[in-house]
């Protein structure tokens, strides 16, 4: 069997990851060549509730495809999202460069029982299926469904699955979308909403599907309702915070104003982080303590292990940031993240995870 | 991940002796003999464990492939040349030749092989990214 051959697309300001899971999709046509890997997210958290919203960005021949991003929580309803929010947040930074509860669903998982499914929906030409179960339940779920996973997906899936057990497959239907109108580069946004106490962004399943040589290049938006305190910090290899500071006005009356966004408060504070490493080096998840506490998790940030389903259990060590006067005193209501890259190289292997067999079911 | 940790091909075990069955209860077993022996590849995270193994020239092995990933892989066993072939190659599925099996995700599967000479023999994995990953080890045949 031969490797698949991997167009570079480069893909200029567009947001792209899934949660503060990152998830950048995966995509891959029936012909095992990769025509277009972007998705764009927002997450965001309120009251105890994370929003994600999060676009899946194709373009292909025909056929199906697929990617899945880890979640640190049981999304409680998923639905379509607004057209608006994730322009936007592009916009805001094109120019230059929780108080949270814990879920309702018991997030630990058997690690050696079938993959859970959760929720299925369709969302357009989006088939989308949220999992709990462990690194090998949710490969065997996906390799069921018609999902092929790069090499490294194994251990990929079991680094996060050893934190959190969710997981969300999407299976983009592109004739699907063709049929509904859906143009190349088309993006069709997903709003997940998941009661969390722990916000942390993948950034390790950018790297997954990738070659030593390539580059994963990636940036990431935080909206806190104080300046958080990040795990890893700028020492991380492959990451730098480019900017901290409040989120204008402007920004989040116009999020507030699309569809399914009026949760977003009237202050929040705008960290900007630069994700641009080789995937051997891109080991980590960022940790978010928007609390106050000055304590990201390192168990959140992939530096340790352990299961995450509750938040700063484990102090971690804060980074620096912490209290600073921002917000208004509560403990860390709301959060919000983008996941955007700029400018990135993608491959055929999965970017965020799982590739589609042919169509007549022979890896791609 | 990749390359560099796929490079580190490690430790050195003796092969296991699973192939050396005696039976018969009264009657002293034969020896077992050197050239056949049954090893058992483990598989996980698209690793073979183990990835370094020593047999002697003349000894036919049987390679018993434990996949404990999620996902389906192979064992090649062969030369550069071999392995080579396998992975400009088109092959769905393995089974028919010696030295060539597929092994599906969570499961089991038998090839047997005769090292004739000494030498090097590689071992690999040849679905798309395996062997780039490092789903490779070898045989010294001395």
């Amino acid at each position: 069997m031969r490797r698949v051959l991997v167009p570079l697309a480069v893909v200029a300001a567009i947001v792209l990851g899934a949660g503060p899971a990152l998830a950048c999709g995966g995509l891959i046509g029936p012909n095992g060549t990769v025509t277009l890997v972007k998705t764009t997210t927002l997450a965001a958290y309120h009251e105890g509730v994370e929003h994600y919203v999060t676009s899946f960005r194709f373009a292909g021949p025909g056929g199906a495809f697929g990617s899945i991003v880890p979640l640190p929580g049981v999304p409680t309803n998923v639905e379509r999202g607004g057209d608006w929010t994730l322009q936007r947040l592009v916009r805001e930074v094109a120019p230059r460069e929780a108080r949270a509860t814990s879920g309702a669903v018991e997030l630990a998982a058997d690690a050696a029982a079938p993959a859970e499914v959760l929720l299925q929906t369709r969302v357009d030409a989006l088939d989308l299926t949220v999992l709990k179960g462990g690194g090998t339940a949710v490969g065997e779920w996906a390799a069921q469904n018609g999902f092929l996973l790069s090499p490294d997906a194994p251990e990929v899936l079991d680094f996060y699955a050893n934190r959190s057990p969710i997981f969300l497959a999407a299976r983009f239907d592109a004739d699907a979308a063709r049929q509904r109108g859906l143009s190349l580069g088309d993006g069709i946004p997903v709003h997940l909403t998941i009661p969390t106490s722990n916000p942390w962004v993948p950034l390790r399943i950018l790297g997954l599907g990738r070659q030593a040589n390539e580059r994963v290049d990636a940036d990431v938006f935080l909206l806190t309702e104080r300046r958080p305190a990040l795990l890893p910090g700028d020492e991380a290899p492959g990451l730098q915070l480019v900017r901290q500071e409040r989120a204008s006005g402007s920004l989040l009356g116009d999020l507030r104003s699309d569809a399914g966004m009026g949760w977003v408060p009237e202050s929040m504070w705008l960290s900007y982080l630069r994700v641009a490493a080789s995937p051997e080096d891109l080991t980590y998840d960022l940790a978010v303590d928007a609390t106050g506490a000055d304590r990201p998790s390192a168990s959140a940030a992939g530096l340790r292990e352990g299961a995450v389903v509750g938040g700063g259990e484990d102090g971690g060590g804060a980074d620096g940031g912490g209290e600073d006067g921002g917000g208004d005193g509560r403990s860390g209501l709301a959060l919000g993240l983008v996941i955007a890259g700029a400018g990135v190289a993608v491959i055929g292997a999965a970017a965020a995870g799982l590739l589609f067999r042919n169509d007549d079911g022979s890896p791609a | 991940m990749r390359r560099g940790r796929l490079a580190v091909v490690l430790l050195v075990v003796a092969t296991s002796a699973a192939g050396w069955a005696v039976a018969a209860t009264g009657v002293s077993p034969p020896p077992p003999s050197p050239q056949e022996r049954t090893v058992t590849l483990d598989v996980r995270y698209s690793r073979f464990s183990p990835a370094e193994l020593e047999v002697r020239p003349g000894t036919t092995v049987r390679f018993v492939v434990r996949n404990g990933d999620p996902i389906a892989h192979e064992l090649i066993v062969g030369d550069q040349r071999v392995q080579d072939v396998h992975e400009r190659g088109s092959e769905a599925h393995h089974g028919d030749r010696p030295g060539e099996v597929s092994v599906p995700a969570g499961g089991t599967a038998t090839t047997t092989y005769t090292f004739s000479r000494p030498g090097r023999v590689l071992l690999g994995c040849h679905l798309p990214g395996h062997w780039d990953y490092g789903m490779r080890g070898v045989m010294n045949v001395r």
